[in-house]
């Protein structure tokens, strides 16, 4: 087993930036709202693993609380989410942002 | 890997709690209004009278006097430096109360209420909600507080913007705000954890220490406030973060549209202040900034771009509520300008210009709302003739477009000359951003003054001059409005001795 890298803080962060690209690009490249909404919820993990990180390489618990409320407000959030997207879908019959456009200059 | 506290910590840990209990009471007081609140709508469902809204604004009226009492605390972190009660502070605090009374009496006026939904419910308990909210974004002192202030607040606008929930357009509306502020603030967050990466602290001032004991790599300190900035520039609406703004403010019912105009852009100005002052360290010899890029420099570009943009796309603007979010976006570059100087007198010329904001953008709304109540409309073609039909409401509306554009005698006036003196008191290098700031205001002028001249120069279609009375109710407040407008254009010294007395931060020496 000697031959493996010990994990260490750049692999995380690595990981991190990884989702965190993941998630901009759902977010930007995809009309389904539901499909945005889990791009949001990619790039507010990548900030979890990133608290999670740093706080295990220097031994505060800030980082640890931080992540607990990210993913307490990330519930809340899908929660209200989800409450307007259902009412999107029974006045437009469709989840699809770019048709939910009714209001031009 | 952690270890847990001991008995004795636990007990130190209550007492700090116990002793700064005093330092919170106006919020605790506002959170116990909230729930007061969905009791009494409950007890009375179904009775269509305004027992509700009357609550909410003696409820709100008592949190002023809490508020007032805080004066005489002395200023300093509580909650082991998770909050932070200083002058600044409270003066924000008094902002979003009166804002907040402000958005319900514009709700009592509103009949597009009784239309599109049954009861109010819990649409009162949400703004008092967000009040909280923002009263504790212009009081966090930690990433950890910032970020669940803020989202409080966005969660009760997202809710409050779609409350037409048959509508179309207020549905649409909640979507794109939703899908913009989810974005964004998750973005902040990813800045606030490569801030926690550099320092290890998540409270404000220890920060800063810590950056300017170890200083810090400048491309990631870039990139982390480029991600803050994100999070920051949503709440203020500034280019590039502006796309939501337009949207929103034409959808959302309009008492929202003037409390989100107003008080969420403050409570965003309030959060960029106090992390920009306070955490991030300013210049000096030991920083070294790559192609000498930091956060002004980001901050001058943001305000460049919203003066220009806004002003300039709100001349094609149809719909008086869109073209005043284009309007808000521009205000929201002069206001950026204040911030940009980091003085004393340029924090005491932005928070005198967020007062100004406030007066006249929210008499534009009310005024706006009367005349959708009668016309049932908010399209430029419409205003036509109204001069003759609301005399009251078009002269007041009139004061407060003056104001927005910033002409002599009114406060509106008064809050620009301070932001370009504060600009131009730096010597020549703001120079230009200030002649940005006026040529952009001439620009604006233009399309402010077509309400005006629909309403006063151009006949209306059908000749008929029936007289739209509004109210007795409405056309005092309308009238209260109007006169304290034009009132401290004249005698501003009590409101700019205030902005001053407010000007100073907890953790911050500014010279």
């Amino acid at each position: 087993m000697q031959h493996l890298i010990p994990i260490g803080l750049n692999h995380y962060l690595t990981i991190s930036a990884f989702l965190l690209a993941f998630g901009l690009f759902a977010v930007m490249t995809r009309k389904n709202a539901i499909v945005v909404l889990m791009g949001v919820e990619l790039i507010l993990n990548a900030a979890n693993i990133n608290f999670l990180a740093f706080s295990k390489y220097n031994g505060g618990i800030g980082g640890v609380m931080f992540s607990l409320f990210v993913i307490v407000i990330a519930a809340a959030e899908a929660a209200i989410a989800l409450a307007i997207v259902i009412n999107i879908f029974k006045i437009f019959k469709s989840v699809d942002i770019s048709s939910v456009d009714t209001m031009k200059e | 890997m952690f270890e847990l506290p001991s008995g004795a910590e636990i007990q130190s840990i209550i007492a700090t709690l116990n002793a700064n209990i005093g330092f919170f009471i106006p919020e605790i007081y506002l959170s116990l209004l909230f729930m007061l609140l969905i009791v009494i709508d409950l007890v009375a469902k179904g009775r269509k009278n305004n027992l509700l809204s009357i609550s909410t604004l003696i409820g709100l009226a008592g949190s002023i006097f809490f508020i007032y009492q805080q004066h005489h605390l002395p200023a300093g972190e509580i909650f082991f430096g998770m909050y932070v009660l200083d002058e600044f502070a409270l003066f924000f605090k008094y902002f979003f109360v009166l804002a907040g009374m402000l958005a319900v009496v514009i709700t009592m006026a509103d009949e597009q209420f009784e239309s599109e939904v049954k009861s109010m419910g819990e649409y009162y308990a949400l703004i008092i909600a967000m009040v909280i909210g923002m009263i504790m974004m212009a009081s966090s002192a930690d990433l950890m507080m910032i970020f669940l202030s803020m989202e409080l607040v966005s969660f009760s606008a997202f809710i409050l913007t779609g409350y037409f929930k048959r509508n179309p357009r207020s549905s649409e509306a909640a979507l794109k705000y939703l899908v913009y502020g989810a974005v964004s603030s998750g973005l902040m967050v990813y800045g606030f954890s490569l801030i926690y990466g550099l320092t290890a602290q998540t409270n404000l001032i220890s920060i800063s220490s810590e950056f300017s004991i170890h200083g810090y790599d400048p491309l990631l300190m870039i990139l982390a406030t480029l991600l803050i900035l994100a999070g920051f520039g949503y709440k203020i609406g500034a280019v590039p973060f502006h796309f939501w703004a337009p949207d929103v403010y034409e959808g959302a019912p309009t008492p929202i549209t003037a409390y989100l105009s107003v008080a969420s852009k403050a409570a965003g100005f309030a959060l960029l202040m106090r992390f920009f002052y306070i955490a991030v360290p300013h210049g000096g010899p030991v920083y070294e900034d790559i192609l000498g890029i930091n956060w002004v420099s980001l901050l001058i570009l943001l305000s460049v771009a919203s003066m220009i943009y806004g002003n300039v796309v709100a001349l094609w603007q149809k719909n008086v509520k869109r073209l005043l979010a284009y309007s808000s976006i521009a205000h929201a570059g002069y206001i950026l300008l204040g911030i940009i100087v980091m003085d004393a007198f340029g924090t005491q010329a932005t928070l005198f210009y967020l007062l100004s904001y406030f007066l006249m953008n929210f008499g534009a709304f009310y005024v706006v709302i009367l005349i959708a109540n009668k016309t049932g409309s908010e399209n430029l073609e419409d205003y036509r003739g109204l001069g003759k039909q609301m005399p009251l409401a078009g002269a007041a509306l009139t004061v407060f477009l003056i104001s927005l554009v910033g002409l002599p005698p009114t406060i509106g006036f008064i809050g620009k000359l301070m932001i370009f003196s504060a600009l131009l008191a730096k010597g020549s290098i703001y120079l230009w951003l200030a002649l940005i700031g006026i040529m952009t205001s001439v620009i604006s002028l233009y399309y402010y003054m077509l309400i005006p001249l629909n309403m006063y120069l151009r006949e209306s279609p059908g000749s008929e001059e029936k007289s739209m009375n509004p109210g007795l109710i409405a056309n005092i407040i309308m009238a209260v409005m109007m006169f304290l407008t034009i009132y401290f254009g004249l005698f501003f010294q009590p409101l700019s001795d205030f902005a001053k007395y407010s000007s100073p931060m907890f953790g911050l020496k500014l010279n």
